[in-house]
C-alpha cells in the first residue's frame, strides 16, 4: 500500500519536474547567458554534442532506473510471501560479463564522438582574417587589447559578426595580471581560464549580432561575483566605426580643464590611462573612451553621471572589495572630475 | 595469534561498571582517554554530526542570501568565507570523520577482532582530527573576532594559488585553512594505517579476504587509497606555507612559479578524495541492502574487483577538474577517457545492487529507504558525471551550478543518504535502542523531497549560465525564480535534519530496546550484545563463509556450500 | 551478554596473517612515498626554470661520501637485524652504533653543504625556484633521517642498558624497514638533484 502511494508520488513529481524544466527555459529571457541558446560555432558544436550525450545517458537512466523501479515494486515484501528466505543467488558469470562489456562499448562510442569535438574546437586552424584580441584578467575587471589596431579598452568587448559568406572569427589570447580568472560567455563558447604567467587561447565565431552576457567563472577574490562581461557582436559597419573611434586619442577640451587637472593631480593617473594626456597608469582600466561603455566597474552599475560620481566618491557603495580606493575628493573636485570623464566618449 | 592483546581478565568492562559510583567527571575522563574502537567510533560520529549541523547552517545562510538577486543578508566577504568553510567542513570534518567513525566501530566487530591494530594510534588520530577542526573554526574568532566572520578562510575549499599568496590573501585566513587541514590530515593518515593493519593482520580464524563483509573490504580499499590521497594535499599545503612564510616560490608566478602546479597537486588529492568519501557509502549500502531484501549480495567477487578497479583508475582522472586551464587537446582527451572508464566499475556496482534486489523480499524500513534513495540518486549522479567528463561540454559546465548539482548529488544524495542509512541500521547495535521508525520516515520523505527540489533545479541554473562562488547575481539573467526554489528546498532539508537530530538524541533514552540482532542480519557484529561488551567477543570467532550468522541460522543451507 | 561461538567442528587449516607492525609501517611508507613524490615532481617541474640566482651546476657538489655512508648504513642495520634475531646483543649494539655513526656523518655533511650554500653562494629558500625546491626536498629527507636517528639512538641506549633482546626483534625490524625506506628515498633524491638536475 505504501509503495503504491510512493510510486504515485514519484510519478507526479517527475511530471512536475518536466514542467519545471520547460518553464525555466521559457522564463529564460533574452539576456539569459544560456548554454542552451548557442550563437557561435564552438557553442553550437558543444550543444550538439551535449544532445547526443543526453540521449545516451537518458537511455541508460530509463533502462537502469526502470529496472530498479520494477524491482522495488515487484519484489516488495508481502504478507502472502511464503515463510523462510527467498532463493539465494550469488552471481551469474554471463550476466556480469554482459553488463561489463556493454558499458565499455558505450564508453568507446561516447569517447570517440567527444574526441572529435575536442580536436575540432581546440585545434581549429586560425584563419588569416581572424580578429586578434588579448584578454588580461584583473581583480575585478577585464582588459581587452586589439594589437592590430592599437586599441586598449576594458570590460565591454566588441567583436564583428561572422557568417559563412564573410567568415570573421575572433581569436582570443588570455592571461592574467594577478590571480586566476575565467572568461565565460555561454552563448558564444565554452570557458577558458586566465592564468598568470601562462597564455591560453580560444576562439569565437558569432553568427548573430547582439549583446551577450557572461562573467568571470573562476573564484578570484571578494568581488568575483561582480566581474561581469558584456560582449557586443557588431555588424561589420558597426565594428569598423567602433574600433576607429576607440583608436582615437582624446582631444583637449578647455571646458573641463579643471577636471583634467584633478584627474592628474589627485593620483587618478597613477592607475588609469587616458591616451593623449599624461595619464598612463596601467593598474586600473583604460578610461580613454569610458563613456562609450554601457556600464561601469565591469558591469556593477549603469554608466550614468550620478553613478560615476558616486563610484569615484566611494567605490564601496557598489563593489566593496574592489581595488580602487576612495580618493577622498571634495564635492567640487568630484563634480569637476566627473564632468571631465563625461567628455571621454 | 602472537599479537593478541592482554587477556580478558585484565580488562575492566565499562558497560558493567557500577554507574552509581562513577561520577560524571570519571565518565567524561573515560571518554577522553579511551582507546576502545567503539568509543572512538562514537566520538567520531558525534563530532561529525555536530559539524554537519554547523556546515548545514552555513549552507542555509548562503541560500537565504541567494534566494533573490542583490540581497544584503550576507556581505561579499562573509559569503566567501561561508562557502569556503562549508566546503572545507563538509569534506574534512563531516564526511571523513563520519566514515572513519563507522569504520572504527564496525570493522573490528565484523572481522571478529578485539580492537583495532593500534588502539593508541587510533585515539591519537581522532584527537588530531578533532583539534584540526577546532583550529579551523577558531578562525571565526581569531583576528577581527566575530565581526565579518573573523578570519575564516575565504579562498574557496580548493584554495587556488596565487589567490592564496601573501600578496592576495593577507592576514591569517589562509593559514588557518592550511594548518588545520595539515593537523587533521595526520589524523586521517593514522586512521588509514590503522584500518589497513587491522584488516590485513587481525581477522579471526577462517576469515579469508574473500570472506570479509563487503563493508570491511571497501574500507580496506578506502584506507589504501587514503594513504596516497591525503598525502599530496599535505605536501602541497606545506609548500603553500613555505611560500607564505619562508619566501618560497612554489606558486609565485612572478618568480617563474606556476599556479597550475597547485591545481594539479590539489586535484591529485581532490579527485581520489571523493572516492575516499563515496566508497564507504557503498560499503554501508553493501551491508544494508542484502539484509532488507533477504538475499546475499549478487556477485561478491565482482564487487570486490570493481572496488579495487575504482581505487586504481580514480588515481588517473584528476585533470577532469582542469579541462579549462589550457591543457592540450590530447591531455583533455586522455582525461575524458579515463573518467568515462572509471564509470564502468561504478556502474557495475549499481547493476549488482539491482540484481541483489531482484527476486528478494524487500522490507521498506528507514535504513532501506535511504539506501533506495541512494541507488536512484547515485545513478543520476553517475550520469551527470559522464556528462561532465565530456570535456567540450565541461568547458560550458565547469564552475557552474551544474557541477555543484552533480557533486551534491553524490555527496548528499549518495553519501549522506548512506550515512543516514548506516546510522539507522547500526545505532541499535551501538546503543541498544532502535531509532523511532515514524520519525525516521518523516525524516526520509522530507529530506528526499527537499533534496530534489534543491538539487534537480540547480542543474538548470548551471545550464542557464550561472557560475559558482558568487555572493549575488544580476536580476536580468533569468535565474531569480530557480534560485528561490533551490533555497526553499534547502529549508525543507534543514527541517528534515532537525527531525533526525531529535530522533537521534531522544531515542537514546526512549527508543525501543533492540536486542542483539533486530534486523535478522548475517555479519559478525550482530552476534554480540547491543551494545557489545568492551572486549567484543568472548571467544575468537571461527568463520567459514561470508555470512557467518546465515550459516548459524540456516545450518541445512549454509553459504559455504555455494561460495566459490 | 557474551557472543555466540561461531565454530565448525572440523577446522585444521593453519591461520597465519602478516604482522600488523610490518603492515602498519608499510602503509606509512606508502603514504610518505606519496609526499616525497609530490616534492620530487615539483623539483623536476621547476628544473631550469629559475628566473635568476645560482643554478645547481654552479653551486652543487656531488655528496659522494655522504651517500656512501647513508647507503652503507642500510647494510649495517641489516647486520644489526640479523644479530638481534639470533640474540647476539653485543654484536647488535656494535652494528647499531655503526648505523648511527654513518647517519651522523651524512647529516654533518648536509649541514656543511647547506652552510656553504647559504653563506658562500647566497642560496636560501627565497632566492629562486631552485632554492625553494632544493631545500624543501632535501630538507624533507633530512628530517626523516633525523627522526630515524632518534629512533635508532633510543634503541641503542636501551640496548646499552641491557633492556633489548630477541623478543624485540620484530619491533626493531619495523624500525629497520623505515630506515631502508629513508635510504631508498635518498637514492631518488640524489639522482634527481645531484645527477639529473645539475
Amino acid at each position: 500500500m505504501q509503495t503504491r502511494r510512493a510510486l504515485r508520488l514519484i510519478r507526479r513529481s517527475s511530471a512536475a519536474a518536466c514542467l519545471l524544466l520547460a518553464s525555466s527555459m521559457l522564463i529564460a529571457q533574452g539576456t539569459t547567458p544560456s548554454t542552451l541558446a548557442p550563437a557561435s560555432t564552438p557553442a553550437h558544436q558543444i550543444f550538439d554534442l551535449s544532445i547526443f550525450v543526453v540521449a545516451i545517458t537518458g537511455g541508460i537512466f530509463v533502462v537502469v532506473g526502470g529496472l530498479l523501479a520494477i524491482a522495488l515494486y515487484r519484489f516488495r515484501a508481502q504478507k502472502t510471501d511464503p515463510a523462510g528466505e527467498p532463493a539465494q543467488i550469488y552471481g551469474s558469470t554471463q550476466i556480469e560479463l554482459a553488463w561489463t562489456v556493454i558499458p565499455i562499448l558505450i564508453v568507446v562510442v561516447l569517447f570517440l564522438t567527444t574526441a572529435r569535438i575536442i580536436f575540432a574546437i581546440q585545434d581549429a586552424p586560425k584563419p588569416k582574417a581572424a580578429l586578434d584580441v588579448t584578454v588580461i584578467g584583473h581583480q575585478f575587471w577585464w582588459e581587452f587589447r586589439y594589437p592590430k589596431y592599437g586599441v586598449i579598452t576594458a570590460n565591454e568587448l566588441h567583436i564583428p559578426v561572422s557568417s559563412d559568406s564573410v567568415p570573421e572569427a575572433t581569436f582570443l589570447k588570455l592571461t592574467s595580471a594577478d590571480v586566476n580568472h575565467s572568461f565565460w560567455i555561454p552563448q558564444l563558447a565554452g570557458k577558458t581560464d586566465l592564468i598568470a604567467n601562462h597564455v591560453n587561447t580560444m576562439w569565437m565565431d558569432p553568427r548573430t549580432p547582439g549583446l551577450y552576457l557572461g562573467q568571470c567563472a573562476q573564484f578570484c577574490g571578494s568581488q568575483h561575483a561582480m566581474m561581469l562581461l558584456r560582449v557586443y557582436v557588431d555588424t561589420p559597419e558597426q565594428f569598423d566605426a567602433w574600433i576607429k573611434s576607440q583608436a582615437q586619442p582624446t582631444q583637449q577640451n578647455p571646458a573641463v580643464e579643471a577636471g583634467r587637472k584633478v584627474f592628474e593631480r589627485q593620483a587618478c593617473m597613477n592607475c588609469h590611462t587616458v591616451s593623449g594626456t599624461a595619464a598612463t597608469g596601467r593598474f586600473g582600466p583604460d578610461l580613454t573612451h569610458v563613456m562609450s561603455r554601457t556600464t561601469l566597474a565591469s558591469g556593477a552599475m549603469d554608466n550614468t553621471p550620478a553613478n560615476l560620481r558616486q563610484w569615484i566618491k566611494s567605490p564601496d557603495t557598489f563593489k566593496r572589495g574592489a581595488l580602487m580606493p576612495a580618493m577622498q575628493l571634495n564635492d567640487e573636485q568630484l563634480d569637476q572630475v566627473t564632468a571631465y570623464l563625461e567628455t571621454l566618449k | 595469534m602472537s599479537d593478541y592483546p592482554l587477556s580478558v581478565s585484565h580488562v575492566i568492562d565499562p558497560s558493567t561498571s557500577t554507574s552509581e559510583r562513577s561520577t560524571l567527571l570519571e565518565k567524561l575522563h573515560g571518554w577522553v582517554v579511551t582507546v576502545d574502537h567503539k568509543r572512538l567510533g562514537i566520538l567520531y560520529i558525534l563530532y561529525s554530526t555536530f559539524f554537519l549541523l554547523v556546515a548545514g547552517a552555513e549552507a542555509l545562510a548562503m541560500r537565504i542570501q541567494l534566494a533573490y538577486p542583490h540581497a544584503h543578508v550576507l556581505s561579499a566577504q562573509v559569503y566567501n568565507r561561508f562557502f569556503t568553510m562549508h566546503g572545507t567542513t563538509m569534506v574534512f570534518l563531516v564526511g571523513m570523520p563520519f566514515l572513519f567513525g563507522f569504520a572504527n566501530y564496525i570493522v573490528p566487530l565484523q572481522i571478529g577482532a578485539r580492537d583495532m591494530a593500534f588502539p593508541r594510534l587510533n585515539a591519537f588520530s581522532f584527537w588530531m582530527t578533532a583539534f584540526g577542526g577546532l583550529l579551523l573554526y577558531y578562525s571565526f574568532l581569531g583576528g577581527a573576532g566575530l565581526y565579518g566572520v573573523g578570519n575564516a578562510p575565504d579562498v574557496g575549499w580548493f584554495a587556488y594559488a596565487p589567490l592564496t599568496a601573501r600578496s592576495f590573501s593577507p592576514g591569517h585566513a589562509t593559514d588557518y585553512w592550511a594548518l588545520a587541514l595539515i593537523v587533521s590530515g595526520f589524523g586521517t593518515l593514522g586512521t588509514a594505517i590503522n584500518i589497513v593493519a587491522t584488516v590485513i593482520s587481525m581477522r579471526c580464524k577462517g576469515m579469508t579476504l574473500m570472506r570479509m563483509p563487503l563493508f570491511t573490504w571497501l574500507l580496506l580499499v578506502v584506507s589504501m587509497l587514503t594513504l596516497v590521497t591525503i598525502t599530496p594535499l599535505t605536501a602541497a599545503q606545506f609548500m603553500l606555507l613555505i611560500d607564505r612564510y619562508l619566501g618560497g616560490h612554489f606558486f609565485d608566478t612572478q618568480a617563474g612559479g606556476s599556479s597550475l602546479i597547485w591545481i594539479h597537486f590539489f586535484w591529485i588529492f581532490g579527485h581520489p578524495e571523493v572516492y575516499v568519501l563515496v566508497l564507504p557509502a557503498f560499503a554501508i549500502a553493501n551491508d544494508i541492502i542484502p539484509v532488507f531484501c533477504r538475499k546475499a549480495i549478487f556477485g561478491y567477487p565482482a564487487m570486490v574487483a570493481a572496488s579495487v578497479a575504482i581505487m586504481f583508475v580514480s588515481l588517473s582522472v584528476w585533470a577532469h577538474h582542469m579541462f579549462t586551464v589550457g591543457m592540450t587537446s590530447v591531455s583533455n582527451a586522455f582525461f575524458t577517457l579515463s573518467t568515462m572508464l572509471v564509470g564502468v566499475p561504478t556502474g557495475i556496482k549499481i547493476f549488482n545492487w539491482i540484481a541483489t534486489l531482484w527476486g528478494g523480499r524487500i522490507r521498506f524500513t528507514t535504513p532501506m529507504l535511504f539506501c533506495i534513495g541512494f541507488l536512484f540518486q547515485f545513478l543520476i549522479a553517475g550520469l551527470t558525471g559522464i556528462m561532465l567528463s565530456v570535456s567540450p561540454w565541461d568547458w560550458q559546465l565547469h564552475n557552474s551550478y551544474f557541477v555543484i548539482a552533480h557533486f551534491h548529488y553524490v555527496l548528499v544524495g549518495a553519501i549522506v543518504f548512506c550515512i543516514f542509512a548506516g546510522i539507522y541500521y547500526w545505532y541499535p547495535k551501538a546503543t541498544g535502542r532502535l531509532l523511532n521508525e515514524t520519525l525516521g520516515k518523516w525524516h526520509f520523505w522530507l529530506f528526499i523531497i527537499g533534496f530534489h527540489i534543491t538539487f534537480d533545479t540547480m542543474h538548470f541554473l548551471g545550464l542557464l549560465g550561472m557560475p559558482r562562488s558568487i555572493y549575488t547575481y544580476q536580476p536580468d539573467r533569468g535565474w531569480n525564480f530557480l534560485n528561490l526554489l533551490v533555497s526553499i528546498g534547502g529549508m525543507i532539508q534543514g527541517i528534515a535534519v532537525l527531525i533526525f537530530a531529535y530522533n537521534f538524541i531522544v531515542s537514546y533514552w526512549r527508543g525501543e530496546v533492540a536486542g542483539d540482532d533486530p534486523w535478522d542480519a548475517w555479519t559478525l557484529e550482530w552476534a554480540t550484545s547491543s551494545p557489545p561488551p568492551v572486549y567484543n567477543f568472548e571467544e575468537e570467532p571461527d568463520v567459514h563463509s561470508r555470512r557467518p550468522l546465515w550459516d548459524l541460522k540456516h545450518p541445512d543451507d549454509p553459504d559455504w556450500e555455494y561460495e566459490s | 551478554m557474551s557472543s555466540v561461538p561461531v565454530s565448525h567442528p572440523v577446522h585444521s587449516v593453519e591461520w597465519h596473517l602478516p604482522s600488523k607492525r610490518r603492515v602498519g609501517m608499510t602503509a606509512l611508507i606508502v603514504g610518505e612515498s606519496a609526499i616525497f613524490t609530490i616534492f620530487v615532481v615539483a623539483y623536476v617541474f621547476y628544473m631550469g626554470k629559475s628566473v635568476s640566482g645560482p643554478t645547481p651546476a654552479q653551486v652543487l657538489e656531488i655528496p659522494i661520501l655522504a651517500t656512501i655512508c647513508l647507503l652503507s648504513s642500510s647494510i649495517t642495520i641489516w647486520r644489526a637485524e640479523k644479530a638481534i634475531e639470533d640474540d647476539r646483543m653485543g654484536s647488535f649494539s656494535v652494528w647499531l652504533g655503526a648505523t648511527i655513526a654513518l647517519a651522523a656523518v651524512f647529516l654533518t655533511n648536509t649541514a656543511i653543504e647547506w652552510k656553504k650554500l647559504m653563506y658562500q653562494d647566497g642560496l636560501i629558500v627565497s632566492t629562486n625556484l631552485f632554492g625553494t625546491t632544493f631545500y624543501s626536498l632535501v630538507g624533507l629527507h633530512a628530517t626523516h633521517v633525523v627522526v630515524g636517528m632518534f629512533l635508532l639512538t633510543s634503541v641503542f641506549i636501551f640496548s646499552l642498558f641491557g633492556w633489548v633482546d630477541s623478543r624485540q626483534s620484530e619491533r626493531f625490524g619495523v624500525i629497520a624497514l623505515y630506515w631502508h625506506f629513508v635510504d631508498a628515498v635518498w637514492i631518488v633524491v640524489f639522482t634527481v638533484v645531484y645527477l639529473i638536475g645539475r
